[in-house]
């Protein structure tokens, strides 16, 4: 460490943690919210696929967002093909 | 709240290689394009980004939707950079370590960075290049790029009084890409997802520099619903307007055959970019030549 | 064992004993034979590195910072028009607390292009981040390489350096040299180990937006990483010495100053003309000395007010203007001065532009000339004719 130095001058605040973004929450974003019916689901996925965000999980005809994240941008219910997807406005 | 929309019963939101809490806009193509290829591409991946809305909505301190060891420099480098970190890792010993994937918006890799993407092509560098094409500068308010299309407007190629916006159409980057001898080359869409994550897979397998260009709507600058990404992605390859093709060693290998053709007013209307073309008058002698653009694609491409 | 080589063979070697990892670099004169060398000892297997043969200078830049992200020792070199394309990636580099290294065969700007030397272009980037070291002769700017990974690699201060080296004076002259012992280079430069780097064992983000609330943060510490580099220039010099037995670094070099009415300024090659001017000064009674700047960034304000605190009058001698304002290295050398009880006349002259020669009578002239009065940012030797000014 240099001399005259007290503290340390390491690269600091050069890089961060992957993933982190998980700790910004986007949920209050939405003014839109989806509703997963699981009446009609086939199982097909797809929503999981389109879900710019990567919130929509679940497996067996049961599939959910998460609403800490969930934009409400709707891709997700315009895409299910058996419409088991609704879009209902958000009341906070 | 809703049972069905409940948090409680969350599991850990591990899968994607982009995660959640980034601030792209709602319904942004691009972001869902990226986390498709990293997705696609897997856990062994270095990636390089050039400066635009992926950038800037994904690693704002101190937060980072990346999994994957990322680095963004510059605006016009993020190719240069990949033929870095590529170098290094031979040097170092360490090239069976991970996969190099450098991504650009369609600014960055037709314009101000087309000389470092070129370079990086010209050496053989065992690099991805991706290139997330929603069709203008977003990240700086929907300037127009050489991929923005024919008369879209734009903020700086607007719709006026005297313009239809941009007088040029987009630069046919996949071939000027092909045309530096890569082994591959392909174009794709986020309206075709799975296709889409297929050519990510298949060009991870071949050795030396690969070129796919993904066509992600942007709803912000192409004034469009947000639920509509999706949608709005499909007719454009359905009008031919997108043509989706793989170019290996210079020959087109694969296309995407058109099912059923529509016409390109079937595009253009969901979108506020080309509302003048529908609304002032002339615009029909408008459609027509955006329409035959659509048709020299399907003739020069096979799309039917 | 001393060798007859070209400066740029000399630096080329001493690159060679850093054994960087990643090369990467595009021709311009004056510093063509350095990357010419360095491609033939890699083509040759003597060398090895990975050469990245780029297609311009911004590339060349971005593929070391690419290379020294991935925890690889990376190297470029250049000058002029190809150090002010590089320009952008320059600061990134420094941004990111990358300990690249970069030689500059120092040439002057375009507009009018000219391939001779002068400083204007790495001083240009003075503000970039990168420690700057300035070599008077070729055994200098060789063994200065060496100390700039030394330097930049140490934990505490992770930044790039810059050696500069004076264009064709320097490059392609020929000077007996004290080649560099590849065992004794190994025990002066450790292989380069990074706390964080790009990989999939350890993966981090690299390049982050940085709004309001952080950014000012940011900045802050790469000025506190650069001013305390000056000591580890100083130790890097040292320790040179006591592997090498040559002291050929460091942030100033002190001649004849102790008692000292008259003191020299300058950097580079030129200093060597100044020396044989104090000298010849001496011999007539008066009573004179030298400063050569060694480390340009951080610049050494301690070790110059100490330097010179004592002497009457100080002459700066630079290569370089700031258009506008005027001689650089003057107004930075007066700014030490301000509000301190010394209170040195402090005169500058800007000597040597695009290559121009610089004779010992001419400096000899200029050093009389401030006897009497100050003299600030005067082009030595400008041809009044060609500038429509009669004498
Ligand atoms: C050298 C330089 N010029 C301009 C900019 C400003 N700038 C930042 S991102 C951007 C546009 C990005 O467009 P694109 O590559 O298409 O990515 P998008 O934001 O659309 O995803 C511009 C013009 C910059 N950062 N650097
Ligand atoms: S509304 Fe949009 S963000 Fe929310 S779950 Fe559906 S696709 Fe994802
Ligand atoms: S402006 Fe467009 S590209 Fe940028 S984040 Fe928003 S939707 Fe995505
Ligand atoms: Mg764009």
């Amino acid at each position: 460490m240099p001399k005259t130095q007290t503290k340390s001058t390491k690269p600091e605040g050069i890089t961060v943690k992957p993933g982190s973004s998980k700790e910004y929450k986007t949920g209050s974003w939405r003014s839109k919210k989806p509703i997963f019916k699981h009446d009609k689901c086939n199982d097909c996925r797809i929503c999981v696929m389109v879900c710019p965000d990567g919130v929509i999980f679940g497996e067996d005809k049961k599939y959910w967002a998460d609403m800490d994240f969930c934009k409400g941008c709707g891709i997700c219910a315009e895409e299910c093909p058996v419409k088991d997807i609704d879009m209902e406005l958000e009341v906070r | 709240m809703n049972e069905t929309t409940s948090t409680k019963k969350k599991e850990p939101i591990e899968e994607s290689q982009v995660a959640p809490g980034h601030r792209a806009c709602a319904g942004c193509g691009e972001l869902l394009a990226a986390r498709l290829v990293m997705n696609a591409a897997g856990k062994n991946v270095i990636a390089t980004c050039a400066t635009g809305c992926l950038e800037v909505v994904s690693s704002a301190y101190p937060q980072s939707a990346w999994k994957m060891p990322w680095i963004h420099s510059l605006f016009e480098n993020p190719t240069a950079v990949a033929s870095g970190v590529e170098a290094a890792l031979k040097a170092l010993g360490r090239e069976n370590e991970a996969n190099i994937i450098a991504q650009g918006g369609d600014g960055s890799t037709a314009d101000i960075g087309i000389g470092c993407l070129s370079g990086m092509l010209e050496r053989g560098h065992n690099v991805l290049y991706v290139c997330y094409d929603n069709e203008a500068y977003m990240n700086t308010g929907v300037q127009r790029s050489g991929l923005t299309p024919f008369e879209a407007s734009t903020t700086t190629a607007p719709s006026g009084k005297i313009s239809w916006g941009k007088t040029t159409d987009k630069k046919p980057m996949p071939e000027i890409a092909a045309a530096h001898g890569i082994p591959y080359v392909a174009t794709a869409s986020v309206g075709y997802y799975a296709d889409l994550q297929k050519k990510v897979k298949k060009a991870l397998t071949i050795k030396g520099p690969k070129y796919i260009q993904i066509h992600c709507p942007c709803p912000l600058g192409w004034i469009h619903d947000p639920a509509l990404t999706i949608k709005v992605a499909q007719v454009a390859v359905q009008t031919g307007l997108i043509p989706i093709f793989e170019m290996e060693n210079g020959v087109i290998t694969s296309v995407r055959k058109i099912v059923k053709k529509r016409p390109v007013e079937d595009y253009l209307k969901l979108q506020g970019r080309f509302r003048h073309l529908l609304k002032k008058s002339g615009g029909e002698d408008e459609v027509k030549r955006i329409q035959a653009i659509a048709d020299q694609n399907i003739e020069k491409y096979h799309l039917i | 064992m001393k060798k007859v080589i070209e400066g740029s063979m000399a630096v080329a070697l001493a690159v060679k004993a850093c054994r960087p990892h990643v090369i990467s670099a595009y021709p311009i004169t004056p510093q063509t034979h350095i990357v010419e060398n360095l491609s033939q000892m890699v083509a040759d297997g003597e060398l090895k590195s990975e050469f990245v043969n780029v297609e311009s200078e911004f590339s060349a830049a971005s593929v070391i910072l690419g290379a020294s992200a991935t925890g690889a020792r990376a190297y470029s070199t250049t000058t002029a028009q190809g150090l002010l394309l590089m320009t952008e990636v320059l600061f990134n580099i420094a941004g990111l607390r990358l300990p690249v290294s970069l030689t500059c065969a120092n040439r002057a700007i375009s507009a009018p292009i000219n391939i001779w030397c002068d400083h204007q272009d790495a001083m240009t980037v003075r503000d970039s981040g990168w420690i700057q070291l300035y070599a008077e002769d070729c055994q200098e700017a060789a063994d200065m390489q060496l100390q700039a990974f030394k330097i930049g690699e140490n934990p505490e201060i992770m930044l790039p350096v810059m050696v500069n080296m004076d264009g064709f004076i320097l490059t392609h002259a020929f000077e007996p040299i004290e080649l560099l012992d590849q065992k004794m280079a190994d025990e002066y430069l450790p292989p380069y180990k990074p706390e964080i780097f790009l990989t999939t064992k350890n993966p981090v983000t690299f390049g982050i937006l940085a709004e309001p609330q952080y950014y000012a943060e940011s900045r802050y510490r790469l000025e506190e990483a650069i001013k305390a580099s000056k000591p580890v220039i100083e130790e890097a010099a040292s320790e040179f010495k006591r592997i090498f037995g040559r002291y050929s670094g460091g942030l100033v070099d002190k001649y004849k100053l102790d008692g000292a009415k008259t003191a020299l300024v300058g950097m580079g090659s030129v200093v060597g003309t100044m020396r044989e001017v104090v000298d010849e000064m001496n011999s007539h009674g008066q009573k004179s000395g030298l400063l050569k700047i060694r480390t340009y960034r951080p610049f050494p304000k301690e070790a110059i007010y100490d330097a010179l605190k004592d002497v009457d009058n100080i002459i700066v001698m630079e290569k370089a203007i700031s258009l506008g304002l005027g001689g650089i290295l003057l107004n930075e050398l007066k700014s030490i001065f301000q509000g301190k009880k010394k209170q040195p006349r402090i005169s500058g002259f800007i000597i040597g532009l695009g290559g121009r020669d610089i004779p010992t009578q001419s400096i000899i002239n200029a050093v009389k000339k401030v006897e009497s009065e100050t003299i600030e940012d005067e082009f030595i030797d400008l041809r009044t004719e060609l500038i429509g000014a009669g004498k």
